[in-house]
Formats: C-alpha cells, structure tokens, sequence
C-alpha cells in the first residue's frame, strides 16, 4: 500500500517537472542567459574546490533581496519546480508581482498556478493528506522558512542532495539526514554521489574512534545546468524565498534610513535648546 | 530667559482660566513641574527613568494597534500576526516597534536598577519608592512573557510550557497551580486567551497604577543624584534647594535629547536590524507552535536569560526554580540588606565597588549562558556565577557594614559644561 502510494508520487512529481519545463517565461530567459558560468578560474584550484566542498556548512546564499531580477528568476524557479507541494500560504500573486515589477499579463500568462486568480494567496493543489501518505509528513508551507531557519541552511539544503539508494526517495541530504523530499532540481543539477572518508579522531575517552566525514561530490548523472548556473538557480530561489519571508524588507530599510535621519537632526535641535537653557546653571 | 516661576500664574480669562479655575492644573504645574526641584548633577544614568516610561507609552499605543487586527485564538494567531506584517498598512513598522520595545523597555529598567544599586537610590527614605519600582518589574517581567505567547509561534509555545511548568515545583499545590494557570491539561487556546486578556488589560492596568506610585513617591521624597546627598538640606532664601534646578524647563529640555538618542537606537534595529540575530524575535518563533516538534534548543528572550541560566545551573529542577524565584525576590530587599551609611559608591569604600562590579559582571554572564544550551563547561560557569550572584545579596549586610567609607561632602559635586 505504502510503496504503491509512493510509485503515485512520483508519478505526480515527474509530471509537475515535466509542467514546469515548459512554462519558462520569455523575461526570465534573458536573465538566466546573462548569468554565464566563469568556470576557468575555478579548475585549476583543485585543492582549494575540495576544501571548499568539505566545507559546505559554511556555504553563504549571498543573496540580494534587492535584486528583483534575481527575485523575478526566483518567483519562476518556485512557481515551476516548488509550488507543486510547497505552498506560500501568507503571499498573493498580485502582491508578488507588484513587488517583483512584474507585468500582470505576464503574471496571468506564465505565473498563476491553474484555476488561481491573481489576487488569491499562492496555496498548493496537493491535498495534505495525500501529501503525507507520499512523502510521510506533508510538504511544508514555504512563507517562513527563510526566516525560521535562515537562508544559508536553503541554500546548503538544495545543493547537498545525493545519491542514497537505502532511502525511499532515493536521495539524502547534508543538510537535513533523512530529509522526505525527492530530489526535485535533480533534472537540471543532475546526479551526484558523495564520497565519504573514515577519520580517526580521539575520542572523549582517549581511544580512536571513527568518524565518517563528507569529503566531495562526484557527478553521476549531469543535469541541464552546469555547476555555476545551477548554484545561480538555487541562489535566486533562495533570495525569492528570502523576500517571501518579509515582503516589506526593502521598504524597511529604504524607510529607516530617512527615520533614523530625521530623528538625528531632531536630536541635534534638542542638544541646541539643552544647551541654551542650561547655560544659566552653575 | 523668563523666571520659570511666573509662567505658572494663573490666567485671568478665556478658556485656560476657565479650566484653571475647575482643575488644579496650576498648583500641579507648580509642585510637579516648575516649582519642583531636582538635584542638579544628574548625570548619564539619570535618563533611564525617563525613558522607561517612553518605552511604556510606545508599548501602549502600538499594542492598541496590533490588537486592532490580532486575533486570540490557537488557530489564528500565527496567521494574524503574519497578516500583521505583510497586509496591513505598515503593520510591519507596528509590530517591529512593539517587539524591539519589548527588550528596550528591558534594556532601559536594567539601566535604571543599575543606577540605584550605582547611588544607592533605594535606601532610607526611599524604600517604597524601590519597593514599587520592584513591583513595576514584576510586572513587567509578567507582561513581557505573555506577549511573547501571543504570536503562538513554536518559541512561544515551548518557552509558556517550561515557565509554566516552573509552578509546578511548588509542593503539594504545584501541579493544580498550573492546570489553574493553564486553564487546560497543556499550553493550550485557553492559555492562549487568558493570556491575551492579562497581557492587554489586567497587567497594563497594574503597571500603570504602579508607575504613578512610583512616580507620587518619587516626587514625594525627591530625587536621589550621583552623590547621595540630601539636597533639601541645604535650603536657599526662597525655601528651594541650593543645589536644586526647577525640573522644568531643565530636566525636561535634558531628557528630551536622551528621549531622541533612544528613538535612534531604537530606529536602527526596527529598521535595519528587528531580530537582532535571533536575541529579540527568535527563529524557531517564525515556525506556528508545534507540540510535537520542540525547538532544537528553548530559550526565553534574553531578558530573562540571567533567571534562567540560573535555573539550570541546579541539578535538582525543583531547587533551580526555587533559586530562580529567589533569584528575583532578592532585589526586593535591597534597602535593609544595605547597610552602609553611605548611599552612593562615589563615598563607598572598594568592598561594596568590588561587590557591585562583579554582581554586575554575574548577571551579564549569566544572560549570556541562559542563551546557549547548558551542556559542558557552560554549566560550571553559570554555577560560578549564580553563586556570585547571590554573594552580593547575602554577604551585603557584612561587606557594608564593616568597610570604610569617605566623608560626604557638604554640597553637590557639579561642573557645570561651558
């Protein structure tokens, strides 16, 4: 029963990418097509990649939720390959759009997720129920997880898939062990294995123990993206998702900058009138 | 400039008169604000009583806006408080304000307790003006804690269940305490409820009531200064103090220029900074309460991170929470633990600075511990210095007694700024 529900999922999975191929808009194109990889310098640095792969914990999203084109690539990325099961609960389409400077002939053309109206909330047409006899909890709602878990762990979480055939979906992750989602960007990141190494390191109690410790990625299967373009997908998703997280972020900051102004020039008048008034004390 | 004193007279027609004539608007003026004089070397410690009661208004008037569109309920609150941020017209900015006030209504009363430990401002004649100041704490710390539960993120939800739970070491009536408090088996949406109704009705009430007895007993006895002397004991011809300046217009002009310092520190972190790295809106409180799923690592705001650090620091939960309660209870009995008969440290001898200095330097540390998990060295530190913590209460009867102090001088010590 349980495996006949997950041969449905899959299927259900294989047909959302098969959707999300298609729908690439034309504005989005131009912008992924800017982003070219500058792959030169990165191959003679064997070392330093290795080290830097090892060190994936550390990985930054140095994403810019100013950037609307990124946020633009952003929106198309999650509408394409993640609303399928993530739903942004608290987001209007329209709100997105306004924010994202999106045209709405656009948003309507190649955005709305079927049967959705512009200014209805991004929800996901899985049923929940159905969701978790597939995946075995429901795929959560999206609108927070930039700000409860922070935008470094999305952008560690979607580049450490890897092969796991002890898994159900077949994959696992770095990031969250044991993780019930399927490799979903694995069409455009392609297949990566890792590579784990035994190190000895002393123990509490003075003995050697074992510990086995990630040491690089091998692609198996390559994907529709190179390493560069797909590092730049998964940063503009991230970025969307960080913008989600707090649709007025850069208005605040635009906002605070005229308020903490204001309110210094206001303080320097109330040190004038201080001090004149204070001058007959003694 | 005018003698203040005169603007005081009372209007002899018009609408002023009319109400000056019904109220006793002018004889208030003159005991409260011009004829009321405060000693005149107040210094940076001064502003923080002030700005307390700045952070309370900005606490009241974005709480009135915020419960304009919250709504109580365990199925509601989360998302109301999401709509809060994203569709209400600037409800972001009304929430941000009401969240970063939260800690700088902390940051500011745990500068103004500072400084009557600094000045020794609770003792003799001002134990009840302390005594209420306590209250107003106590309060506050109550406030603070329910409308952390009010956006029933996953934060709120852990950190209602290990405070409440806290009641339920107290023997015999503990457990029935908190199903009393709960109003149900677990932190639930009647804990939610009553909550909401406490933190936006009964305790804004108390704590009103309590600032103006604070207030009324400040103004009544006088304020104390950096000296710790007795300004009303050196009168001048016209029966005010020598060392006295009328409150308005100098003190009011002065705070005004630590009221917009305030403002622009508190600016800065609502607009660039609301979170703080987690230390005044958590992470996991982004997450909708879960009672399945504990956050990785529960810990309160770091307002009471000091109490709660001190808490696990005892291996026996229910000894913690009784040095915790006692923790907070301490302060309340400041004034007869003093016994110096000095009351500022300028004239204190280094006993008592030491004393000050490392309690000081105690519960920094401990709010710095109550922050991370308590495994390892961590939880030798927060035993170190929860017993210091406690040596600077208990041992301050002797430490104070028997040090020696210098002598008081006869008038304020002021130098007056070019």
């Amino acid at each position: 029963m349980r495996t006949l529900n997950r041969a449905r999922g899959a299927a259900v999975i294989a047909a959302m990418l098969a959707g999300a191929a298609l729908g690439v808009p034309a504005w989005a194109q131009e912008e992924a097509a800017a982003s070219t990889p500058a792959q030169a310098a990165e191959q003679h640095e064997d070392s330093h990649a290795a080290e830097k792969a090892r060190d994936w914990q550390h990985w930054q999203a140095q994403n810019e939720v100013s950037n609307v084109a990124s946020l633009q690539r952003g929106a198309r990325n999650f509408l394409g390959y993640c609303s399928g099961c993530h739903s942004l609960k608290y987001v209007r389409y329209s709100r997105m759009a306004e924010d994202l400077d999106i045209p709405m002939e656009q948003l309507e053309q190649y955005l709305l997720l079927p049967g959705a109206k512009p200014a209805d909330y991004i929800t996901t047409s899985m049923p929940p129920a159905d969701a978790e006899a597939w995946f075995g909890k429901a795929p959560p709602d999206l609108s927070l997880i930039a700000r409860s878990r922070g935008v470094d762990y999305l952008y560690q979480f979607l580049k450490t898939f890897y092969l796991d055939p002890s898994k159900p979906t077949g994959v696992n992750n770095l990031r969250l062990e044991g993780t019930a989602m399927p490799h979903v960007l694995s069409e455009l990141e392609g297949v990566k294995k890792a590579v784990f190494r035994n190190v000895e390191h002393e123990g509490e109690d003075g003995k050697p123990v074992t510990v086995r410790e990630f040491e690089k990625f091998e692609l198996v299967v390559p994907g529709r993206l190179s390493e560069a373009d797909y590092d730049a997908f998964v940063r503009d998703t991230v970025n969307f998702l960080d913008y989600v997280g707090e649709p007025n972020q850069v208005k605040r900051r635009a906002l605070g900058v005229w308020v903490v102004l204001f309110l210094i020039a206001f303080t320097w008048l109330t040190m004038l009138l201080k001090k004149e008034y204070w001058k007959d004390v003694h | 400039m005018a003698n203040p004193s005169t603007s005081s007279a009372v209007p002899a027609k018009g609408l002023k008169a009319w109400l000056y004539d019904r109220l006793p608007i002018a004889s208030f003026m003159e005991s409260q604000l011009y004829g009321y004089y405060a000693p005149k070397n107040f210094n940076f410690w001064y502003y923080f009583g002030v700005l307390s009661l700045v952070a309370l208004v900005v606490q009241l008037f974005t709480g009135i806006f915020l419960t304009m569109f919250y709504k109580v309920g365990e199925e509601t609150a989360f998302d109301s408080v999401e709509f809060i941020m994203r569709e209400v017209e600037y409800g972001w900015l009304i929430r941000y304000l009401h969240s970063t006030g939260a800690s700088f209504f902390f940051i500011v009363v745990y500068l103004h307790m500072f400084r009557a430990l600094l000045y020794g401002s609770y003792k003799k004649p001002r134990e009840l003006l302390w005594l209420f100041g306590m209250a107003v704490y106590l309060a506050l710390m109550a406030e603070a804690f329910m409308g952390y539960v009010l956006p029933w993120g996953n934060m709120s939800f852990w950190g209602a269940q290990v405070i409440v739970n806290l009641f339920s070491t107290i023997p015999v009536i503990g457990p029935g305490l908190v199903e009393w408090i709960r109003g149900d088996y677990g932190i639930a949406d009647a804990t939610l409820n009553r909550f909401f109704s406490l933190h936006v009705v009964a305790i804004p009430l108390a704590l009103l009531l309590l600032v103006v007895l604070h207030l009324v007993a400040l103004r009544h006895k006088g304020s104390n200064n950096p000296d710790g002397i007795e300004i009303k004991e050196k009168l001048g011809p016209n029966g005010k103090p020598l060392d006295g300046i009328p409150f308005h217009p100098y003190y009011t002009v002065k705070d005004l220029v630590g009221v917009g310092v305030f403002f622009i520190l508190m600016a800065i972190v609502v607009f660039f900074v609301p979170t703080l790295g987690g230390l005044f809106l958590e992470a996991p409180n982004f997450e909708p309460a879960n009672p399945l799923s504990t956050p990785e690592h529960i810990a309160p705001v770091w307002y009471f991170t000091p109490y709660y650090a001190i808490l696990r620091a005892v291996p026996d939960q229910q000894l913690g929470a009784l040095l915790m309660f006692l923790s907070v209870a301490l302060w309340i009995f400041l004034p007869w633990l003093d016994r110096s008969p000095v009351r500022s440290m300028r004239y204190r001898g280094w006993m008592s600075r030491t004393a000050l200095t490392v309690f000081v330097i105690s519960f920094i540390a401990l709010g710095y511990l109550g922050l991370l998990p308590a495994e390892g060295i961590y939880v030798l530190f927060a035993r170190i210095f929860t017993i210091l913590y406690f040596a600077y209460f208990i041992l301050m009867p002797f430490y104070t007694k028997i040090e020696q102090t210098k002598p008081l001088p006869e008038r304020l010590t002021y130098h007056a700024h070019a």
